[in-house]
């Protein structure tokens, strides 16, 4: 029988430590809505979506209330939509429509947020998908809840130069359309190497075409209880250190599946994965950098906190796959910038750049992530920040991503405000040198040879 | 059967228990285990009942005992199924 104790530490955890299910996001393939007619299409879409996830934010809410434990976010994420709609999709204002489609359906069923107005381009782009990536600036500037998200390479297709290079200047063109909110465009805007098809997460969050129909996958959060089971074992040995990191990750995944398996069996729909990661929020305590610190550093950004970040990212790991028969999505550690206060102090404190937090992507998931830049940085500069984020997933054989806000009209000094979950961001340096001649070159830089690992 | 957790922590007050009981008792709810205890004035308790009889659905009963808790007697009442707590302890 449970006892005192161990209620009392599920529900500290809960009430102070922040534990929380980050999302409850269910797949839904839009594959079988593709039409010729625009119209048609529109119609199908929004049927599929509202037939499938109508219940799905009354459910979340329901397993909340029953075991007291909160579900932030119920999410949807569909097919890459420049699938779905390159049939029907003559001009950029035809995308928009389908954006603003999912945006409406999305609010109906009250979701807070709907990603897969993505396209899948690490090789090459078809005139359909080319037009769908000019569409993304406007779309994200007349929609509010939908995501977009693109591939733009892999370690078995190599990089696709062309896409990158576009993609620096969509994302400027993106801040540039939402510049009245700090370009916060940008930050429902990611950049992928080597997407998984299975990711709950947003902004990347889209239903791989190798999934099924439907699927409920869950992201698990928790920085907080990780935070809080290191105050207690400082001076202890590293091997003390990754027991605590594994068992209270097992502790949160836990949770996860509980949430994941009742959702699943409420809604008839079949579940997919858990994502591990643990993602922080700008709640204070709900940090992944303040772990970091708890774990024996200054502030993120200090020596050492490449190897602190490995440790934690693999101990996470480790304890969730125990916790979970099917782990999936992105796992392990996120370190967003503008959402976790820990990295917003180190950014402050100069602890923290842009080239420390690109060496740290290197031994977590995902990458650059929710990083405000000046709105003076050139196109092809960001093109070059994307270049080497995926450059180290392709050689690595991880999923890496970009999410940079360029803030339009802002400088280095100055802050950019997001709201809610996205959080607040002190603008970062970018290296003033240019790569210009480099990223415009045409073409694609070939797949990794798979021997000789040094 | 199903198991739900009660957890009551507050200041200590004249009819805490009789209070919660009386709300169970009405709504067909057995307790199958009670432990309590005061630590510096606070009032601490843990109930494990059983919810099969019960003719509402579990979220009206646990909105309910808050309402009671928060309201009549001055202290936090939560309700949580069992699964939770067996989850995340037990392999």
């Amino acid at each position: 029988m449970i006892n005192f104790g161990e209620v009392y530490e599920t529900n500290a955890m809960i009430e102070k430590e922040n534990l929380d299910v980050r999302t409850i996001t269910m797949g839904i393939s839009l594959l079988d809505c593709a039409d010729p007619d625009l119209e048609a299409l529109k119609q199908k879409i929004h049927d599929k979506i509202y037939d499938s996830a109508k219940d799905l934010v009354r459910v979340g809410e329901e397993i909340s209330g029953e075991y007291g434990v909160p579900i932030v976010n119920k999410r949807i994420s569909i097919t890459p939509i420049s699938l779905v709609a390159g049939a029907a999709c003559r001009s950029v204002e035809d995308y928009v429509e389908v954006a603003k489609v999912l945006d409406r359906t999305a609010k109906e069923v009250g979701v807070n947020f709907l990603g897969g107005y993505s396209a899948l381009v690490s090789k090459g782009m078809t005139p359909a998908e080319e037009l769908f990536l000019h569409s993304i600036p406007e779309a994200l500037a007349q929609t509010d809840v939908v995501c977009s998200s693109v591939n733009l390479g892999s370690t078995k297709t190599g990089l696709n130069m062309d896409a990158v290079r576009l993609m620096g200047s969509i994302i400027k063109e993106t801040a540039e359309r939402t510049k009245e909110n700090d370009s916060c465009g940008c930050a429902k805007l990611v950049v992928f190497c080597n997407a998984p098809d299975d990711n709950p997460f947003m902004a990347g969050a889209f239903h791989g075409v190798t999934e099924a129909d439907r699927i409920i996958n869950v992201g698990v959060s928790g920085p907080g209880v990780v935070k809080t089971a290191l105050e207690g074992i400082h001076g202890e040995s590293f091997e003390v250190l990754c027991e605590t990191v594994k068992k209270t990750a097992f502790k949160v995944t836990r949770v996860g599946q509980l949430v994941a398996r009742e959702a699943s069996r409420r809604l008839g729909v079949p579940f997919g994965i858990i994502d591990l990661s643990l993602a922080p929020t700008p709640a204070i305590g709900d940090s992944v950098a303040d772990i970091l610190c708890e774990m024996g550093l200054e502030y993120a950004g200090a020596p050492g906190t490449t190897a602190a970040l490995a440790l934690l990212n693999d101990q996470v790991k480790k304890g969730g796959v125990m916790a979970s028969s099917y782990v999936g999505g992105l796992s392990g550690a996120f370190i967003p910038v503008s959402e976790d206060q820990g990295m917003i102090n180190a950014v402050a404190a100069g602890a923290l750049t842009l080239e420390k937090l690109e060496a740290m992507t290197c031994v977590c998931s995902v990458g650059l992530d929710m990083i405000a830049i000046p709105g003076k940085t050139k196109d092809t500069t960001i093109a070059g920040i994307i270049a080497d984020e995926m450059a180290i997933g392709m050689i690595n054989q991880k999923t890496t991503a970009v999410r940079v806000i360029p803030v339009i009209g802002k400088d280095v000094g100055e802050q950019a405000q997001f709201g809610g979950l996205l959080g607040y961001a002190p603008i970062m340096p970018v290296n003033p040198f240019s790569c210009d001649e480099f990223v415009n070159r045409k073409g694609r830089i070939p797949a990794p040879i798979h021997s000789f690992k040094n | 059967m199903e198991k739900t957790i009660i957890t009551v922590v507050g200041k200590d007050t004249v009819g805490i228990i009789a209070a919660v009981c009386s709300y169970l008792a009405e709504n067909h709810i057995n307790i199958l285990d009670i432990s309590q205890t005061i630590v510096q004035d606070y009032f601490t308790m843990m109930m494990i009942v059983d919810t099969s009889a019960l003719e509402k659905p579990f979220g009206e009963m646990a909105e309910e005992l808050r309402a009671i808790g928060e309201e009549k007697i001055g202290v936090q009442i939560k309700c949580q199924k069992e699964e939770i707590f067996n989850q995340m302890h037990r392999i």
